[in-house]
Parts: structure tokens; sequence; C-alpha cells
């Protein structure tokens, strides 16, 4: 598996996307910090870029990896090898890359900026795992939608879906449930569904180290002890922990069966 | 006669080997115009009234331990001095507010240099005018609301000096009701249970340059007129009913060079009319003023609204308030002819917040995408929100107050 890993993750790492993807965050990181002249500000700016970009950028990626790269995996299925471990190789290689690209793209200019002296370095980190997570999430997600569809086309399209959905609309029916619903208890079912969806929960772990005074202005006593205590960030990174597992397990298991 | 004793004012010195042995046998043999020195030591005595013009000194914090008997100090007499005693263990009750040092119908009267521990009430001002109170420190151990006290009450007071107080975990660390042209100046309330300072139906006070930070709520105004809050530092009021500045009910009220900061809301403002608030700094609030109806004819120019998750939150279509020339970091407008005004006004009310009004829940959709998108066409087209509402001339830089 480790073989496979670093074959795709330097075949990526030569690859021209890699490099986009990398000086766009370059850029963005650059732009951000002369813009604003304030580290907590742009700490906030990046976080509504990372929520929306890193999901959809993963999705993207993952399917059109897979897509492209799939007659060397032919390749290499007639060879004597795992199929589990050709299949979390690749997933591992674009994985990495894509993440190794968010930190080092935002990282450089932060800390030229003076990061390392400044108390934006937690909220700032917290931002980096969220990301790091998201990446394994939708890159995992990609593969299984890319595993489950021949057709290019409709796996395009699939991963597109999924991504508006989980960004855009899974909120809107959130937002309308929790109106229609205003009359009953909500505290629960909105934290719960905050859980479901690993994009709403990147957005409330950021936000329980920004925007904590605004969220504290709500009085139920669930919502308090999420925000209030370390438990909120405890359960989310467990949450987010089982939002890579479950996608990948489904990749062994899927590519275990499937008839190439 | 008279003059001459007032001349011959002398000294009883109180200590635990003079001839003079409590405070009590001091306050027997004093005459108006007395000193009475007490030197350091414990003297547990409670129930002391003062009912001569004299003054009062601690030297090296003598402690009063008034052993949970009651009130302790009484002063009922013009022109007293109290300095520099520690006082302990006031009783409490839910019947009697029992306190350190009380003032009863006196005036010119100074109460400074206190350290007030185990208390109920702290000092307590009653139909007194003309008096100070300087220098006090004060630390309670409230827990809740309804079995602790204030630390400085005023009740019916008028012309009355607070200054460089500090007061923690009471209920309120200052209180006034009934009471006109009081001076609250630098003192400092902290991790007060209810609220750091409290104005019920008093008028023509100025509150300037006082610090108060974790409280239940900062500042509460209620049923107040022509008052002048400057200069203050309001800060970390955290909490599901906890604000910066309560303003319920007041009118004619100057907000000048305030700092309200990381507070759960800034500014809570309900049927208030002609307020002006200038060149205050609203930094990092969850909401910087909210604004729950009954509002007139309030100003609110020159301040800086940064990084607050809402800047303003209303609850109705009407709008009769002004917003101009502050600078708002949400702003997002140009300034093509670069007069440090931006070009396109700027809507400080999002539909969000109308929604987190309606149903609370919804906060945990704050800064997802989904809210951006409705609240950027709400701002296209305001259907929900006031569509007066809005700073015609949003600063494009930050304003840097004139801060003394």
């Amino acid at each position: 598996m480790l073989k496979i890993l670093k074959y795709s993750f330097y075949d990526l790492m030569r690859s021209r996307w890699s490099y986009v993807y990398f000086a766009f965050y370059l850029l963005l990181g650059v732009v951000l910090l002369f813009l604003n002249n304030d580290l907590s500000k742009a700490v906030i700016t990046l976080m509504n870029v990372i929520i929306v970009l890193v999901p959809l950028i993963g999705t993207i990626f993952g399917v059109m990896y897979y897509y492209s790269s799939k007659e060397f995996t032919e390749l290499l299925l007639a060879q004597p090898l795992k199929r589990s471990s050709i299949f979390l190789g690749q997933y591992l290689g674009v994985a990495i890359s894509l993440s190794m690209s968010l930190i080092l793209g935002l990282g450089i200019p932060f800390i030229f900026y003076g990061l390392f002296m400044s108390n934006a370095i937690w909220d700032f980190s917290l931002l980096l795992i969220t990301g790091t997570f998201l990446t394994f999430i939708f890159t995992a997600l990609a593969f299984n939608i890319a595993l489950s569809n021949e057709n290019r086309i409709k796996g395009f399209g699939y991963a597109i879906l999924l991504w508006l959905f989980l960004a855009i609309i899974y909120d809107g029916i959130f937002l309308m449930s929790l109106i229609i619903f205003e009359d009953y208890p909500l505290d629960k079912l909105s934290l719960i569904g905050t859980m479901l969806n690993p994009i709403d929960l990147s957005r409330t772990l950021i936000l329980l180290k920004l925007d904590i005074s605004a969220l504290l202005g709500y009085t139920g006593a669930v919502f308090k002890q999420f925000f209030g205590t370390s438990i909120g960030l405890i359960v989310s990174f467990f949450a987010l922990t089982l939002w890579v597992l479950l996608p990948v397990l489904r990749i062994v298991f899927k590519a275990k069966r499937k008839d190439f | 006669m008279f003059s001459i004793t007032n001349l011959w004012s002398s000294t009883i010195t109180v200590c635990a080997t003079c001839s003079v042995k409590t405070i009590q046998q001091a306050l027997d043999l004093a005459q108006d115009g007395d000193t009475i020195m007490v030197k350091k030591g414990i003297y547990k005595e409670a129930n002391l009234k003062i009912n001569k013009s004299i003054t009062l000194i601690g030297e090296g914090l003598p402690t009063i331990d008034g052993e949970a008997k009651g009130e302790i100090i009484t002063i009922g007499a013009d022109n007293v001095t109290l300095d520099g005693f520690k006082i302990i263990n006031v009783g409490v009750s839910y019947t009697t507010d029992y306190a350190a040092v009380r003032v009863v119908n006196s005036e010119g009267y100074t109460i400074q240099n206190l350290v007030l521990e185990k208390l109920f009430f702290g000092i307590y001002l009653q139909k007194s005018n003309n008096g100070k109170v300087l220098n006090n420190k004060v630390q309670g151990e409230a827990v809740t609301e309804f079995n602790s006290g204030n630390a400085v009450h005023l009740w019916y007071c008028k012309n009355v000096e607070v200054r460089g107080n500090d007061a923690r975990n009471v209920r309120d660390g200052i209180y006034l009701e009934f009471s006109d042209n009081i001076t609250i100046i630098d003192n400092f309330s902290k991790d007060n249970v209810r609220y750091g300072l409290h104005f019920m139906f008093s008028n023509n006070n100025t509150v300037v340059n006082n610090v108060f930070e974790s409280n239940g709520a900062g500042i509460a105004l209620m049923f107040s007129k022509f008052m002048h809050v400057e200069n203050n530092v309001i800060k970390k009021n955290w909490g599901s009913a906890a604000y910066g500045l309560l303003l319920k009910e007041v009118t004619d009220v100057t907000l000048k060079n305030n700092i309200f900061m990381e507070n759960t809301v800034g500014i809570t403002v309900e049927g208030s009319n002609r307020l002006i608030y200038s060149h205050n700094n609203f930094t990092s609030n969850g909401y910087a003023i909210r604004v729950k109806g009954a509002c007139y004819d309030n100003q609110i120019i020159d301040n800086n609204f940064l990084y607050n998750s809402f800047d303003i939150s209303y609850n109705g279509r009407i709008n009769d308030n002004k917003f101009d020339n502050n600078f708002w970091s949400n702003y997002t407008g140009y300034d093509l002819d670069k007069d440090g005004i931006g070009d396109v006004p700027y809507r400080p009310v999002k539909l969000f917040s109308y929604i987190v009004n309606r149903t609370p829940e919804t906060i945990i959709l704050l800064r997802s995408l989904f809210i951006d998108l409705i609240d950027f066409s709400e701002k296209v087209s305001p259907v929900f929100t006031p569509d007066d509402l809005m700073d015609e001339n949003p600063r494009m830089k930050r304003i840097e107050h004139d801060r003394n």
C-alpha cells in the first residue's frame, strides 16, 4: 500500500493541478493578509473559504483522479496486490497531497506574517486541521462515487450534486425544519443536524473559537453544555473522524466486490 | 461656649492596651468634631451607631468583625468621615437589608479606603446627600441574586461622588434608585451576579472612566433621564441574558467614547428615545446593538463596529433612528471618489438576525453559505428589514477616537 501511496503522491506532486491548488491558497493567504492587516480577521474570512472550497476541490479532484488513473489501476489489479491496498493507496495519495497544498499554501504567508508571535495561532491551526479533515472526507466520498459509477459524466454530476447538497441545500432544509418546528424544543435536533453534515460540523467547530459570544446568547442548556465546555470540541472531532472512517470502509468494501 | 468646644476637638485613641478598648466606648465618649483613631487589631463589634459629627480613622487597617449579628456601622449625623477599616461578617437577612456601613438622612459624609468582606450589603446610602464614597474595596461571595446584596447602594440620594471603588462578587456593583446628580468615576466592577452598575429612576447622573467586566450585565440603565456615559470599558459579559449595557425606558442619554468588547450583546435597548451614541467601539460582540422596539429619534454616529457577529438587530420594520458616518468592518462597498466615505450605503441589519430573533436555535447556522446567500439577496432588495435603515455615509477607515 505504501508503495502505491508513494507513487500516487509523487505523481500528483508532479502534476500541474497540485501546483495550481497550492498557488491558489498561497495567493489567497497573501491577499487576505495584505488587505486585512489583521490576523484574526483574516482567519474568519479564511473560514468561509475553507468550508466552501476545500470540499468542492476535494470532491472534484478525487473523482478526476480516479477516472484519469483508471487504466493504471486496471494494470495494477493484474498484479498480485491486495485490492484494498491499491485503492487506499490511491485515496491517501490524493488526500495527502491536497492537504499538503492547503497547509503549505496557507501556512507560508501566515508564518511570514508573524503567526507564531500572534495569539491567533490556535484558531489558525484549528482551521488547518478542519481543512485537512474536510479534504480527507470529501476525497473519500468522491472515490465512493467514482467507484459506483462507470460513466464519467454521471460520476462528475453526482460529485457536484453531493457538494451542492452538503454545502448549501442541506442548510436550507435544516433552516426550514428549524423554523417549521419552532414550537418544539430544538436543542438536540439542531446539534444532531450539525453532526450529520461534515461542512456544518467544521463550521461549528471553528465558530466555537471565533463567534462564541453570539452562540452563547441562546438559552438552551444542551447548547450551553456543548459550546461552553470542551465537550463540543471532543464530540466534533470524534464525529469528523467517523466521517472519514465510514466512506473509507466503504471504499475497501466496494473495491473488493467490484468487477473490473 | 459652643464655638469653644468645637475648637477644643480632641482625639480619642482606641486599641487593645489603651484605656479605651472598644469603638463603642469611644463613640460614647466622643463629642461633635472629635477624631477617633483606631489602632490595628480585631474589634468584634456590631450595631455601632455614629450620631455625632466625628471622624473615625483606622490605622493599619483594623478589622471590625460583625460576627453576622446584623448591621455593623450606622451613620446618622452630618459630616462624618469613615476611613481605613476592614469590615467583615455582616448578617444576612431576608427581611432587613443589613449593611456593613449605612448612612441615614445625613449630609457631608466621606466613606473611604474601606475593605468589605463577607457582606450582605456593603455601603448603603439612604436619603443622604452631598457625600463621597471613595476607594473602597468590596469582595463578596454572592452566588444567587436573592440572598446577596449590593456593594454600593444609593437610595434617594443627591450629589454623591462614587469614585475609585472596586466591587466584586456581589449582586450589583453599584446600585442607584431615585438618586440624582451622582458622579460615578474610575470604579471597577467585576464578576457580579447581576449588574456592574444599576440605575433605577435616577436622573442627571454621570458615569465616566469605569471598567465593567464579566458581570451578569455591565450597566443597566432603567427608567432614567439625562445621563452621561463616557469613556467606560464594558467587556466579557457572557451568557444567555448578559448585556454590556441594558437601556430600558431611558431618554436623553449620551453614550460617548465607550468600549464594548466581547459581550454576548453590546447594548440591548428598549423603549428609549433621543439617545446619542457616538465614538464608541463595538468589538467582537455577539450583537453590537440589539434594538427591541419602541426606540425613536436615536442617533448612532461616528462609531466603530468591528467584527461583531451581528452589528444591529431589529425586530420591527419601522425605523426612526439615524445611522451615519460609522465604520463597519462588515462593509463591502467601495469608494471611487476617494473621500473616505463609501459610495454605497451600508445596511447593518441582516435578515438572519430576524430569523434568529424568531427561532433562536437557528444561530447554529451562523456563517454558513446558505445564510450568506439569503443575507445577500436581502441586502440587494430588502423585504423583511426596514428599507430606510442604513448608514448613508459608511466610513472606509476605522475611526481613531480621541480618548484621554
